[in-house]
């Protein structure tokens, strides 16, 4: 009678050890969060682009000009909650002038983007009008605000979803902005 | 309960901030009645001219995530992404792209996670073989379980006296209960 116990004590601990694998998945997918989601644009070139500016009509925005430069392009709108947030730390990383920062205005009116950079500053060189959202599509834009590094060659290298933070500005765009440049 | 309110707040007996309060609240209740029906009258319909592609653009857009809303498809989603994305593939449709086209052009854009039915590749092995491994690991212990038990039978164990009578009382017992009820 003891024999065979001892050997199969071992499987009766199966059904909780398999329980205990599920609830350490679960309670990971706590800390997940599901919109981040990779985007598949890492490490391939950046959809190219001609738009419109946002401030003139008629003058074309090619995001082939920028070839040979590190920048960054971050897609905004007048009426994304989380850009209002975020604009403020543009605007003061684009005094530090370490990059570019192109703006994609996304599915906006010229007149709320405008109003919105004039009473808010204006941290873009220039903000591309992406009045359809075509341009939006092509990045894989799916929650404004989203921002993207592109390197020299016009390759994208990082990804952010949703609002550019100090902590990440610090921590991680910079160290690859110089990492880029160099 | 206005006045006790009133009084509370220590305000005065002319000033009447009650009216605009409860006018804002009246006016929010009819929004919220108003609101679904002036949302409705805005949609506008967007649908194509050519009945059969509609039908292939919703069959099409079925087995793929909106990402703004992500529990919904494409096809059943109203965010303006998912609207977008219908006529986005709409037009690839005009265009003559198949359906693998179609998917290629929108997995580079977001990502496979927009796909319902995951590709087969290395990273989503486990996610298509993992319940079969599961129930193969199932199917084996309950087979090795078995055959031990099969291996060594029981022994014969023999009841004294006392607990054969007790036995049987027990079962009498149990008898007369079931012919009672």
């Amino acid at each position: 009678m003891s024999a065979p116990k001892r050997s199969s004590s071992f499987f009766f601990l199966l059904p909780l050890l398999g329980f205990l694998a599920i609830a350490g998945f679960l309670l990971k997918g706590l800390w997940l969060d599901p919109r981040e989601i990779p985007s598949p644009l890492i490490d391939k070139p950046a959809p190219a682009f001609r738009l419109e500016s946002l401030d003139a009509p008629g003058r074309v925005i090619d995001s082939k000009d920028m070839l040979g430069k590190v920048w960054l392009l971050n897609t905004w709108a007048s009426w994304c909650v989380s850009c209002r947030e975020e604009h403020p730390v543009l605007v003061d990383f684009a005094r530090t002038a370490a990059v570019p920062i192109v703006g994609l205005n996304y599915k906006d009116t010229r007149v709320d983007g405008m109003r919105w950079l004039a009473q808010f500053g204006n941290p873009y060189v220039v903000s591309a009008f992406d009045e359809a959202g075509r341009v939006g599509i092509d990045y894989g834009v799916y929650a404004v605000p989203e921002t993207f590094l592109i390197d020299k060659q016009g390759v994208v290298r990082f990804k952010q979803i949703g609002p550019v933070t100090p902590e990440l500005l610090h921590d991680t765009l910079l160290p690859l902005i110089q990492r880029l440049n160099a | 309960m206005n006045d006790i309110a009133r009084d509370a707040g220590g305000r005065g007996r002319g000033w009447a901030p009650w009216a605009g309060v409860r006018g804002a609240w009246l006016l929010a209740a009819w929004l919220c009645v108003l609101a679904p029906g002036l949302a409705a009258a805005k949609e506008a319909p967007e649908v194509g001219d050519d009945p059969a592609a509609e039908r292939h653009m919703l069959t099409l857009a079925a087995e793929l995530r909106c990402l703004q809303c992500q529990n919904q498809t494409l096809a059943d989603s109203n965010a303006p992404l998912a609207v977008d994305l219908r006529q986005e593939i709409r037009e690839l449709i005009a265009k003559g792209q198949t359906d693998a086209q179609i998917k290629a052009y929108l997995g580079a854009r977001y990502g496979d996670f927009v796909f319902y039915r995951p590709p087969l590749q290395s990273n989503t092995l486990l996610l298509w073989f993992g319940p079969a491994l599961v129930l193969v690991a199932g199917m084996s212990a309950l087979y090795i379980t078995l055959k031990r038990r099969l291996a060594q039978p029981e022994a014969p164990r023999d009841l004294s006296d006392a607990e054969a009578r007790r036995a049987q009382h027990l079962l009498d017992d149990d008898a007369e209960e079931g012919s009672l009820s």
